[in-house]
């Protein structure tokens, strides 16, 4: 197993990943909503379905655009860099950006460009501050995977690590506003002390306004 | 032996209109009348919103599908164009003209001139694609048909596709540009000229008056051609198709015959073109593509200012040289600066431009499928994804 650090997380009920579920919880019904690296389009076809949502994607993969087709989605293939600066200002209410944030060459540019084309934006990463991945550092000498993500260090999409404390450091000094927060731990949700999110979530999703 | 899956045997019809007022093209002359030849397939519905027009590229025809009596093979475009295919004609009532200036049966340079009684030639007035999209107008009005469920090409039938939706966005519910631009570049002017030139270096050629002539201009058409060729392919497929293989030969001979497959390969089409296109509307054909510019009197996204409600499906393929992907990228990001509904997809491919009609399954998929989601759309307009997503047995609520 490539990610020991997570117990196995189920699918929740309506077949999404955990932190799509938490997601789609945060959407309003009939937002307009951007889902960026969109994959094979589950998360916009389930807030399509179950929340009357007007969805668009950007994916960069030939397979997972053909899929978003085949589900009836309306998805333009391509970078985000390229594929965010075509929209004006304000287009969507939403604008989310799932388990991608590590893999960002430009993470303060992209999330400034969120916030331009929509209202709000939810952000879901893999919290490197957990206590395991601390763990394992610091016992082990090796740098962890991210949880939930099974990618190693050496083979492309390259990560870097962070944590929530790093994430929420970051929104401060970029002016952004963090509106909500949510917190999981392997799938469930986290309690959400303060002093505690940091090492026991393995999963972050906040919302932001700029 | 005729396939089961094709719509069968067809026939092109005509229409002639512009008899008692001109036809105003864009340069300011006039044609009267207009012919253009056209085929259907499949059954008008009775509400008339299930039409999709099919616009052909540069050398095609109005022969988009199954097959003219005594023929062996089928129209341009069958692969996707049938029962259970891609435009079903189970469901759809396909269209598809001969664009003016062209010389399959629509007014074009071997019309005969009725002022002069004999074929126009170069008198023939200079046309746009624009003009062959004015056309097309005038036949979907004899059809009764208001809009149009959808209107599809590639290369120059996805030009015909744009200007559809620049400028009749209220008859265009959705519309699919393949492999095409917005706006002719300068690489693709000077590859027409190319063409061009070599046919005006044709003595055959006379100034375009050739038609009571013993010898028409074949060398100089099937030159043009060679280089048509040449630009539909692409490195990777011509290393595939030909490698460096001589033709019917062990050994190099020395000489300045076509040795080389390639060389035989170019030869062969370049002649065996001359057989089924006219010169002349060779050049008048490359010339309106020249001309195509969406964005000339403005930016690209005010040419869309009004097609922000038609659906879009744009498709690029990665090794078409000719057409690259950054076209297709060009009209895309107009039109999500306009806020229209886009789909875009750069398919991965070796065949070059030719793709947009080899890649046969990708498309096949994804033409269905975006027909598909129109069609609920079209049926209930919010639960378009909600009826894909249960049906899919993806959803538990």
């Amino acid at each position: 197993m490539a990610n020991s650090l997570t117990d196995s997380v189920q699918l929740t009920g309506n077949g999404l990943r955990p932190d799509l579920h938490a997601i789609a919880d945060l959407v309003p019904t009939r937002a307009k909503v951007l889902d960026l690296g969109c994959g094979d389009g589950a998360l916009l076809a389930y807030l399509a379905a179950a929340k009357g949502v007007q969805g668009r994607g950007i994916e960069l993969s030939e397979a997972g655009v053909l899929a978003c087709v085949g589900r009836g989605l309306s998805v333009r293939q391509g970078n985000l860099e390229e594929g965010l600066a075509d929209y004006p200002d304000a287009s969507f209410d939403y604008v989310i950006l799932s388990q991608t944030l590590p893999f960002l060459d430009a993470p303060q540019m992209i999330l400034a460009e969120m916030l331009r084309v929509a209202q709000r934006a939810i952000i879901s990463f893999p919290n490197w501050g957990y206590w395991r991945c601390r763990w394992q550092l610091l016992w082990t000498g090796h740098m962890p995977p991210g949880p939930d993500l099974p990618q190693t260090w050496y083979a492309p999409p390259r990560w870097q690590a962070l944590t929530v404390a790093d994430f929420l450091t970051f929104c401060q000094q970029a002016g952004m506003t963090l509106i909500h927060e949510v917190y999981l731990a392997n799938g469930r949700v986290a309690p959400q002390v303060a002093w505690l999110k940091n090492l026991l979530a393995t999963t972050a999703v906040f919302v932001l306004e700029g | 032996m005729i396939p089961t899956n094709s719509i069968g045997i067809v026939e092109t019809q005509t229409f002639t209109f512009a008899q008692d007022e001109p036809f105003v093209l864009d340069s300011g002359a006039t044609l009267q009348p207009v012919t253009l030849a056209y085929e259907t397939y499949g059954q008008l519905n009775a509400e008339r919103t299930n039409a999709i027009l099919i616009c052909h590229a540069l050398s095609g025809s109005a022969h988009a599908a199954g097959y003219h009596a005594g023929d062996d093979k089928p129209g341009w475009w069958d692969d996707c164009i049938g029962p259970g295919k891609a435009f079903d004609t189970n469901r759809f009532f396909v269209i598809c003209s001969n664009v003016l200036g062209s010389c399959y049966g629509s007014s074009g340079p071997t019309t005969i001139n009725p002022a002069a009684g004999k074929p126009y030639g170069l008198s023939f007035p200079v046309v746009t694609v624009q003009d062959m999209v004015r056309a097309q107008v005038k036949l979907v009005d004899h059809l009764g048909i208001d809009q149009l469920f959808c209107v599809a090409g590639g290369s120059m039938g996805g030009m015909q596709v744009l200007a559809w939706a620049a400028n009749y966005p209220q008859r265009t519910r959705a519309a699919i540009p393949l492999a095409t631009t917005a706006r002719h570049s300068p690489m693709l002017i000077a590859f027409s000229e190319v063409g061009r030139q070599a046919i005006y270096a044709d003595p055959a050629w006379n100034n375009g008056a050739y038609y009571d002539q013993p010898s028409k201009p074949d060398a100089g058409l099937a030159v043009a051609r060679m280089v048509g060729h040449i630009t539909y392919l692409s490195d990777d497929s011509m290393q595939e198709k030909f490698g460096r293989r001589l033709h019917e030969r062990e050994r190099y001979g020395y000489e300045f015959h076509a040795e080389f497959e390639v060389e035989s390969y170019l030869k062969y089409n370049g002649n065996k073109f001359t057989r089924r296109f006219d010169a002349n509307s060779y050049l008048y054909v490359t010339k309106a593509m020249d001309y195509f510019d969406l964005g000339r009197d403005g930016s690209l996204s005010q040419a869309f200012r009004g097609a922000t409600a038609v659906k879009f499906l744009v498709v690029s393929f990665t090794s078409d040289w000719l057409y690259p992907s950054y076209h297709s990228k060009e009209i895309v990001k107009a039109l999500t600066a306009v806020g229209a509904d886009v789909t875009y997809l750069d398919i991965l491919s070796r065949w070059g431009h030719d793709a947009f009609l080899l890649e046969v399954d990708t498309m096949t998929g994804l033409l269905e499928n975006f027909l598909g989601r129109l069609l609920r759309e079209e049926r209930d307009p919010s639960s378009a994804v909600r009826e894909s997503y249960f049906v899919n047995g993806e959803g538990d609520a």
